[in-house]
Order: C-alpha cells, then sequence, then structure tokens
C-alpha cells in the first residue's frame, strides 16, 4: 500500500517550492543591494533602533494576543467538549464559518465597529459616555490578532480535549482527585499537544502580520511584518527586506525549538 | 457535514470554472491592454465602453502609491502596458529606461488637452515625450467647519495641540516631508541631510497628535466627522463636500505641492499600439467629463472643460489659480540615495 | 448554574465572533458609500452583478481554492503514503520539510515564492498564485491524512490483497475509506485556507489578477464599497443556508448565537 517513491513528487515540489526560494531569500539577505557582494549589513539591520523596537513590539503585542487567545479558547474548548456530539460539530462549524468572510473585511469592519464616528462612538455617545476610539494604538491590533487567530488556538485544543479517553478523568476522581486537581494533572498534561500547535497557529501569524496593523493600527504603528512589507513593496530594497525576513525566521525557529521541546510527540494535530 | 463542505465547495468550484467557459477571443478581436492606475481613478463604466468600441480587452489594476507601482514595473517592465503615474515617478522611471516614447500618430485627441498643462509636464518629461497628463491638482488641508473654528492658513495647525488625535496625515513619504519642509520654508525637494533631519524631527513630534496616517481613507473619515483636519489631495475634496458640506479645503501660505499625473507606456509594453489607443479615448471630450465627475479630479482637457460648471472652474480648491500654483512645487525625482534618506527617516518618524 | 455560565460565555464569544460580520452584512444594505448610515438600499446588489471587477475576483477566488484544494489534496494523500514508507530518518526529515511553510509565516513564504518567480522569470499571474497556494495547502492536507494513516491497520489492507483483490483496488476500496475523514478535514481545510489568504497571493499575484482578498485590500485604501459587502453577505449566507439545512433534523431549538 505504501511505496517510497510516493513520496518523491512533494520533495521535488518541497524543494522547488519551499527550499529553493528560502535560499533566494538567503543569497538576497547575505549580499549588498549596489555592489552585489557578500554583506552582514542586511542581517546587522536589525539592531537599528528603529527595526528592533519593531520588532519587540511585534513580539509583545502577538505573545499578549497568543496568551489571550488560550485563556479565551481552553475553556471554550472545554465546553465544546462537554456539549452533545451531535451539536458540537455545528459549534466547531461555527468557529470555521467566519473565515468565509474575507478577513480583511472582518478586521475593516472592526474599524466601522470602534473608529470615532463609528458604531461604538455613536452608541456612548447616545448615553452620553465619552468615547475614546482604539484605533491607532497597540491594544486595537491586539484585539484584532485574538479575533482573527482565535479559531485556530479553538481547533487544536478541542481536538485534542475530545480525544481525552473519558475513562482517565473518570479514574481519577475515583481515586479521590478533586476537580482542579482532576484538571491540573490529568486534563491539562494531556491536552499538551494541543496547547502547542494552537500557540503555534497564533503566534506565526501574530508575530509577521501586516494587514492586521495597517488597518486597526491606522499605520501609525509599524510592526516588523510592515517594514518588511514596505522593504520589499515601496522602498524595493529587496536586500534588507531578506535580511530582515531571516532575522524574523529565526526569532520564529527558537520560539518554534522551545515550544517543541515541550511537546514530545511532535506530531502535528492541528485538525 | 464536513461532506456537505465538500460538495458544497466542488460545485462552486465547478460552477466558477464553467464561467471562464466564454471565453473573450471573439469578443475582442483586438487583443488586449494591461491598465494599471491608481484605485478609483477612472470612471469604471469607460473601461466596457472602450472595449466594445475599440475590440480590446482592458485588463485593468490599481495601485495606491507611487512607490509601491513603482518596484512592480521594475521588476518586470512588460507587466502592464499603460500606466498612470505621478510627475516625480515618471522621471524616475525616464531616467531608468522604463518607459518608451509615445507615438502621437496614435493620439490625435491631445489637442484637447491645454498647452499650458503640457508645457507644465515637460519639467519632468522634456518634449512631452513619455506622457499625456490626465489629472492635476494640489496638496491641501481639508477640514470640518464645524470643529474648527479658526481661519486655516498655515501648516502650523498640523502642530497645535488643541486638535490632538484630530489630525489626518499622508501616509506616503514625499507628501508627509512636503509639509513639514514647506512648514520649515525649505524645499519640497530637498536633498539635504540637516534639512530632511528637522523635517523629522518635526514629522515626530506631530506624531502623538496625529490620529492615523492614511493614503485614500482619508475621505471616509473626514466625512465621517472622525478628525477635524486631514491632509489632502485637491481632487478628493470635491467627492468630499457633496457628502459632508461642512469640510473646506485650503492650500497653506507656505505654499505646497502641486502635481500632475499622466498617462505613460512601459518599455516592456506588449501591447503599445493599443496603449496608444486607451490614451486617446481617455482625452476625448466625453471621457474626459465623465471621468471628471466619477472622480473630482481637475483635468486638462481643455474641450471637456467647456461643459464643467462655471462654479466649479473658479473654486480653487478644484481648479488650483496660478497664484495659487506659483506658491506651489512639484516633486523633482531625487536620485535613489535621497529616496533611500528619506525612507530610512520616515521610519523613525512612526518609532513608538 | 454551571451550565447557565457556559452557555454565556459561548453565546459571549460568539456575539464578538459575528458582530463584525453583521455590521459588513448591514452596511451592504447602506444608501451611502461611506460608514454613515443613510438609508436602507438593495443598489449595492444590483451594482454588484453589474460588476465585472468583483465578478473575475470573485470567480478567480473560487477556482483557486478549488483547484489549489484538489490537487494539494491529491498530492497530500500520494505522500502521506510514501512518507509512511520512508525509514524513520527520512520520514523525519519529510515531515520538517512539511513543516517549513507553516512554522515559516505566510509573510516570508510570499516573499521568498515572489523572488522566486522573478528570479526565474516566471512571469507572475494565475499560474504563479497557484503554485503558492498549493505549496501552502499540501501541509495541511498532510497533517490531516497522517494521522489517520498512522492509525488505520495494515492488515485490512493486506486480508484485501490475499482475497485476491489487486492493490489499486484494495487501494480504493479499502485504505481510502479508512482516510476519508482526514481527506475530507484535510480538503476543507485547504479550501478555505486558500479561499481566506491575502498575504501569499498579494505577493505572488500578477496582472490584472485579483482574488476578493487582493481586490479588498486596494479597496481598503479608498474605504471598501459596500459592493463588496454585498457581496461577501451573498456567500456568507450561502454557506450558512447550506450548513442549517443539512444541520434542521439534528438541530432544534434555539442556535447558539
Amino acid at each position: 500500500m505504501t511505496k517510497k517513491s510516493f513520496a518523491f513528487p512533494y520533495l521535488f515540489w518541497m524543494i522547488a517550492f519551499t527550499v529553493i526560494p528560502l535560499l533566494l531569500i538567503a543569497v538576497y539577505g547575505f549580499t549588498d543591494r549596489s555592489s552585489g557582494a557578500f554583506t552582514l549589513s542586511n542581517f546587522l539591520a536589525i539592531s537599528t533602533k528603529e527595526h528592533w523596537s519593531a520588532l519587540l513590539l511585534s513580539l509583545k503585542l502577538s505573545l499578549i494576543s497568543t496568551a489571550v487567545c488560550l485563556l479565551l479558547a481552553y475553556p471554550l474548548a472545554m465546553i465544546l467538549k462537554k456539549t452533545g456530539t451531535s451539536r458540537t460539530g455545528f459549534i466547531v462549524f461555527l468557529f470555521i464559518l467566519p473565515m468565509w468572510m474575507n478577513f480583511l473585511l472582518r478586521t475593516y469592519a472592526w474599524l466601522n465597529l470602534l473608529d470615532d464616528g463609528g458604531i461604538l462612538d455613536r452608541f456612548f455617545g447616545l448615553l452620553g459616555i465619552d468615547y475614546r476610539s482604539p484605533i491607532g494604538t497597540t491594544s486595537a491590533i491586539v484585539l484584532g490578532m485574538v479575533y482573527n487567530y482565535l479559531p485556530f488556538m479553538v481547533l487544536p485544543l478541542f481536538n485534542v480535549l475530545s480525544k481525552i479517553d473519558e475513562n482517565v478523568v473518570n479514574a481519577a476522581r475515583d481515586l479521590g482527585a478533586n476537580s482542579v486537581q482532576t484538571f491540573f494533572r490529568i486534563i491539562l498534561p494531556l491536552s499538551f499537544p494541543g496547547i502547542v500547535s494552537g500557540i503555534t497557529m497564533v503566534f506565526v501569524p501574530a508575530l509577521t502580520t501586516f494587514a492586521i496593523s495597517d488597518i486597526l493600527g491606522a499605520r501609525k504603528v509599524l510592526l516588523i511584518g510592515n517594514i518588511i512589507e514596505q522593504e520589499f513593496s515601496t522602498a524595493s530594497n529587496w536586500n534588507l527586506g531578506s535580511g530582515l525576513s531571516m532575522v524574523l525566521m529565526i526569532f520564529i525557529l527558537i520560539s518554534m525549538a522551545i515550544l517543541n521541546h515541550y511537546d514530545k510527540n511532535g506530531e502535528g494535530n492541528a485538525f | 457535514m464536513k461532506k456537505t463542505i465538500l460538495t458544497a465547495s466542488a460545485l462552486i468550484g465547478l460552477a466558477a470554472l464553467s464561467l471562464t467557459g466564454c471565453s473573450s477571443s471573439d469578443k475582442f478581436p483586438n487583443g488586449v491592454v494591461k491598465v494599471y492606475n491608481w484605485g478609483e481613478y477612472l470612471d469604471e463604466d469607460l473601461i466596457a465602453e472602450f472595449e466594445s468600441e475599440y475590440g480590446i480587452d482592458v485588463i485593468y489594476d490599481t495601485f495606491t502609491t507611487n512607490e509601491e507601482m513603482y518596484p512592480k514595473i521594475e521588476a518586470d517592465p512588460s507587466l502592464y502596458d499603460v500606466i498612470c503615474p505621478s510627475d516625480y515617478m515618471i522621471e524616475k522611471m525616464i531616467q531608468n529606461g522604463l518607459l518608451s516614447p509615445l507615438n502621437y500618430d496614435n493620439i490625435p485627441n491631445i489637442s484637447n488637452i491645454g498647452e499650458s498643462y503640457l508645457e507644465k509636464a515637460e519639467d519632468f518629461d522634456p518634449d512631452n515625450t513619455y506622457c499625456v497628463p490626465y489629472t492635476y491638482g494640489t496638496v491641501g488641508i481639508l477640514y470640518n467647519t464645524t470643529m474648527v473654528e479658526e481661519e486655516i492658513t498655515s501648516w502650523d495647525v498640523l502642530w497645535d495641540e488643541k486638535y490632538s488625535q484630530d489630525i489626518i496625515m499622508q501616509d506616503s513619504v514625499r507628501d508627509a516631508f512636503m509639509v513639514a519642509l514647506k512648514r520649515l520654508g525649505y524645499s519640497a525637494n530637498t536633498t539635504v541631510e540637516s534639512e530632511v533631519a528637522e523635517a523629522a524631527a518635526l514629522l515626530k513630534e506631530q506624531y502623538p497628535l496625529v490620529k492615523a496616517y492614511v493614503i485614500d481613507e482619508v475621505r471616509d473619515k473626514m466625512i465621517n466627522n472622525a478628525a477635524a483636519l486631514g491632509v489632502i489631495y485637491s481632487g478628493e475634496y470635491m467627492i468630499c463636500t457633496e457628502e459632508n458640506e461642512d469640510l473646506a479645503y485650503v492650500i497653506p501660505e507656505e505654499g505646497s505641492n502641486v502635481w500632475i499625473d499622466g498617462w505613460v507606456v512601459t518599455s516592456g509594453a506588449k501591447n503599445k499600439e493599443n496603449a496608444e489607443k486607451w490614451i486617446n479615448f481617455l482625452c476625448t471630450k466625453e471621457a474626459a467629463l465623465a471621468n471628471f465627475e466619477y472622480i473630482g479630479y481637475a483635468t486638462p482637457n481643455m474641450a471637456a472643460r467647456e461643459d464643467i460648471d462655471e462654479e466649479l472652474l473658479n473654486d480653487p480648491g478644484i481648479f488650483p489659480s496660478d497664484d495659487i500654483l506659483d506658491r506651489c512645487e512639484f516633486f523633482l525625482y531625487l536620485g535613489e540615495d535621497a529616496d533611500n534618506m528619506y525612507y530610512e527617516y520616515w521610519k523613525q518618524v512612526k518609532q513608538q | 448554574m454551571k451550565k447557565l455560565a457556559s452557555k454565556l460565555y459561548l453565546a459571549i464569544i460568539f456575539v464578538i465572533l459575528y458582530a463584525p460580520i453583521v455590521v459588513l452584512m448591514v452596511y451592504s444594505f447602506n444608501d451611502s458609500k461611506t460608514s454613515k448610515w443613510s438609508g436602507f438600499t438593495l443598489h449595492w446588489y444590483q451594482e454588484l452583478f453589474q460588476s465585472s471587477m468583483i465578478l473575475s475576483a470573485l470567480r478567480t477566488t473560487l477556482i483557486l481554492a478549488f483547484l489549489s484544494a484538489t490537487i494539494s489534496t491529491v498530492i497530500g494523500v500520494i505522500s502521506c503514503l510514501g512518507i509512511q514508507a520512508l525509514k524513520p530518518r527520512f520520514h523525519n526529515i519529510m515531515m520538517a520539510l512539511n513543516n517549513i511553510p507553516m512554522v515559516n509565516s505566510e509573510l516570508v513564504t510570499g516573499l521568498a515564492l515572489m523572488i522566486l518567480f522573478i528570479t526565474i522569470g516566471i512571469s507572475a499571474g494565475f499560474m504563479t498564485v497557484l503554485i503558492a497556494h498549493i505549496t501552502f495547502c499540501v501541509p495541511y492536507v498532510i497533517l490531516s491524512v497522517m494521522p489517520r494513516l498512522k492509525q488505520s491497520s495494515k492488515s485490512t489492507y493486506e486480508a484485501a490483497l490475499d482475497l485476491g483483490a489487486t492493490p489499486l483496488l484494495a487501494f480504493f476500496k479499502v485504505v481510502l475509506p479508512d482516510l476519508m475523514p482526514g481527506i475530507l478535514s484535510g480538503y476543507m481545510l485547504a479550501f478555505t485556507m486558500s479561499l481566506d489568504d491575502f498575504i501569499i497571493t498579494h505577493f505572488t499575484k500578477g496582472a490584472g489578477l485579483n482574488t476578493l482578498s487582493t481586490l479588498i485590500y486596494s479597496e481598503l485604501r479608498r474605504g471598501v464599497k459596500p459592493t463588496i459587502n454585498a457581496l461577501s453577505t451573498l456567500m456568507f449566507l450561502t454557506v450558512l443556508i447550506i450548513l442549517l439545512l443539512m444541520n434542521r433534523p439534528r438541530q432544534r431549538g434555539e442556535s447558539p448565537s
């Protein structure tokens, strides 16, 4: 049923469209824009104040968003697990459904909701409450990240939680563990792979986004994603853009390594 | 459940595939033209009109800033046939050999374009070799008279703390720096690093007061009373006042930027003749008039101007008068090094 | 009490999840082009069906999602069978490579592919976007199918062979049905990812080619026209109605949102 040769076409595909492109990024990253000579300057450009602070800000916002997503999603996944099986499919689908409405549009809708002169502003205006729009601040960006990436946290969590054998939980109970103990000793450790893949699926896109900060940050906030995107699409400095991308990749790889250290299985079980 | 989705998506996909079945080659015997224009910068009905009149299929695409358009053309000059950049960008493209000279035999309607505008365009395009002017205008301040009571005469108001979080700035590098440079009394085309640094410091000082850096959303925000002051292109003003009567437009006395956007043909154009037909079509009186009414930007098309309301023609916000133009300056292409310098300073402005 | 709290929590999350969508839908009936409410209209729906730009973007988006999901699923299933047969070491290398597009962020994947296409001189167009979409969709398919393949026992397949089935027949009759849930969720995931993708398309698309995402991104700068809202409303309602119809017999009583 299984043949080694079946893996080859995809291997070639990955070499052509995953490995080689990354090598090209490295080539651009390590060469000088005008002379084409080898240089580390694109790489070291991360240490300039504006790039470094953009990277730190991205890290901070994506960590906050990931944490918020996890805190919101865990109880959700627990609730979903407890709901009867016939309905969970439906409820889980309700998390995927919004994705059929374009993500830029959904984010843009938040602008309509939150902006000065927007819906909330008018609503609070009617109540006579002074409303300060969060648009253009980092909290609006965190909101956008949490909103967009929450389903990516809920689904893998729900997946692992629903696979936990009820007998294990019951056994713990029978042996005298209270619900708090059962949670921390049994459920939480067993759900770890889900947590890890959830974190991966939220943290990575949040760290590198440029669209969310564009829309909800009123372009006052430059994240590292914005800087890289602009180097390519407006400053046309591919070399610097590639160098910064490589730094970003390294950051992601380090965080993945740390995470995978905790996830002994190492199997992706996102969905 | 999943099966449903699978069937649904397969059906949708097949339906979409079948839609492409009706090929375009018989409908468009004269080939294609690939047009790259600013977003919302053309009455889109004109596309269909051009297609049926000339039998040419229009592949239409839009960009939001000159700076976003340029790298795409630089990477592949055959990506589009005909583009509508601004003055300084046209100069840059000429210098880097990305444009192809126009054959005016194919553009007889050039006679509709006012002589004085062709002359002005020679500043960046000597002998009008490459470019046919499409629109022109200024950059100024759009403000809401219910929120701003004083009379605005200067760029200074954009640094007034009274209007903190009520100011909208342009997000394009050159426009933002122009505001600061003009306020300082420097040329908007300076390449002196100390002057640029000074302007950057001024922009940095303004940063906390700014509600948003935008390109075109300024229109929406101003109409919705979301801000009191916004830096804006003159062409947007007409549309804005139609939607919100409280808005007024002023060109500060320190001077500002005057610009011309024009149609050019790329050096790699695969459909050069069709591109020229496109330009010629847009120079007709009817097309220019339809465009003016739709996008609200001043047209250099004198034939079309005969049919435009006197009141609008005399509104300096839409058609800037000569004494205003004297205060204003065209952007010039400053060279790659200066471009990079501006850009590096610009990144520092937005640092938190 | 606890049940009530969890229902409430679920309700709040769904309100937040769907609030912007409701806003978009409401605005599709707004008479004004801006976000100021100025009366009910169906005008945008009318305009939608006349806008060749939006319709062609919709078509591109759907074809792209359909093709990339289908091709990715085929590639994914075949490679799973191959990867399974590899020695553990190569197995791990393949899986590590497979994980790159997922871990690597769409930004870097998109940029890297853009550089590749420009370097080797493939002019950007539908093909480049399709290749890019397949590249980021296959990993999801593999991740959905692989666990099923590991769980499925080899003995049923071998039994089928012993009973005289050809390997191909045995595959279609025995293995494939076993993998089906994984394949379906992989397909669905790939379809949705492709449909909703913006970043990678943004960097790999060519002249005149727009998906809904890229069209919307360029419109964002000028304020999104309500025609796009109208289209999204229709798409959303279509999916919702299909879903509700299929769920009806089982799903009675209150709906959770």
